[in-house]
């Protein structure tokens, strides 16, 4: 099974109508088909891995939301099934993320580690 | 003539939004024109892009009526890009993300495309010489 790393970039784009992030939805659906995925999280998508997020409470008058996403857990998931999920190091400390605030299972990589992490991967889709 | 190879292209955006739509239509385009097979997944807004009500429009500004305006629609070009792919006699197999067209209410969509899911795309991605995908930003 060739292997794919997804990159996801863009964060927190309709989470919250959609219930989940799209692209770690639709990689866990491949994982769950038997796709061999590796997920990197770069720029703002580097929050998803932080603990602690709270996206409940939203109501417009007697409607509220019941299930708010959570990212983190969904996260959370995916590293329990085996999928290796990268996170920028840099990308993290010039948002005041700390190694403290990440959900266990997280691999830290430089941006200079990037291109060896890259080229272990067959296909790389840049969400 | 058809050349034996098959790109797969994931999308996401809804049509009217960007201009990945249509660069992502131009590259199917080049490459059926050049003999090769298609696959398309449409994620998410992107499942908009093939709905059979889609209705071009005049244009008050210019003040020119809907004849004359010859607004485009995406169904319109992607019925088109069937076609160049049935007269290349190569293979665009269009896939909306299912669960993508139930939350929008998206299912009407003309001739062609079919419906299904993330294993598709999965299944089209490794049966392909290359596999690009075009976001939402």
């Amino acid at each position: 099974m060739p292997k794919i790393l997804n990159i996801v970039e863009t964060a927190y784009r309709a989470t919250i109508e959609e219930q989940d992030d799209t692209v770690l939805w639709l990689s866990h659906m491949l994982k769950n088909a038997g796709a061999d995925i590796s997920i990197l999280l770069r720029a703002n998508a580097v929050n998803y891995a932080v603990k602690g997020q709270d996206a409940s409470g939203l109501a417009f008058g007697e409607t509220k939301m019941t299930h708010p996403p959570e990212i983190e857990k969904d996260v959370e998931k995916m590293i329990g099934k085996g999928v290796p999920v990268y996170l920028v190091e840099e990308d993290a400390r010039e948002r005041g993320i700390s190694d403290m605030d990440f959900i266990s299972g997280i691999k830290q990589v430089r941006r200079e580690e990037l291109p060896a992490i890259i080229d272990q991967h067959e296909q790389v889709w840049h969400w | 003539m058809a050349s034996g190879k098959t790109l797969t292209i994931g999308i996401m955006d809804a049509p009217y939004e960007s201009a990945s739509s249509t660069t992502a239509l131009r590259i199917i385009n080049a490459a059926l024109e050049k003999g090769h097979n298609v696959n398309v997944f449409a994620y998410e807004g992107a499942v908009n892009l093939t709905m059979k009500a889609q209705q071009p429009h005049a244009n008050p500004v210019k003040g020119t009526s809907v004849e004359q305006e010859q607004h485009p629609t995406t169904k319109d070009w992607i019925a088109a890009l069937f076609k160049v792919a049935n007269g290349k006699g190569v293979k665009l197999d269009w896939v909306n993300c299912g669960l993508c067209v139930d939350e929008r209410g998206a299912g009407d969509w003309i001739e062609g495309p079919r419906r299904g899911g993330p294993k598709d795309f999965l299944d089209a991605s490794l049966a392909s010489d290359a596999t690009l995908v075009i976001p939402t930003k």
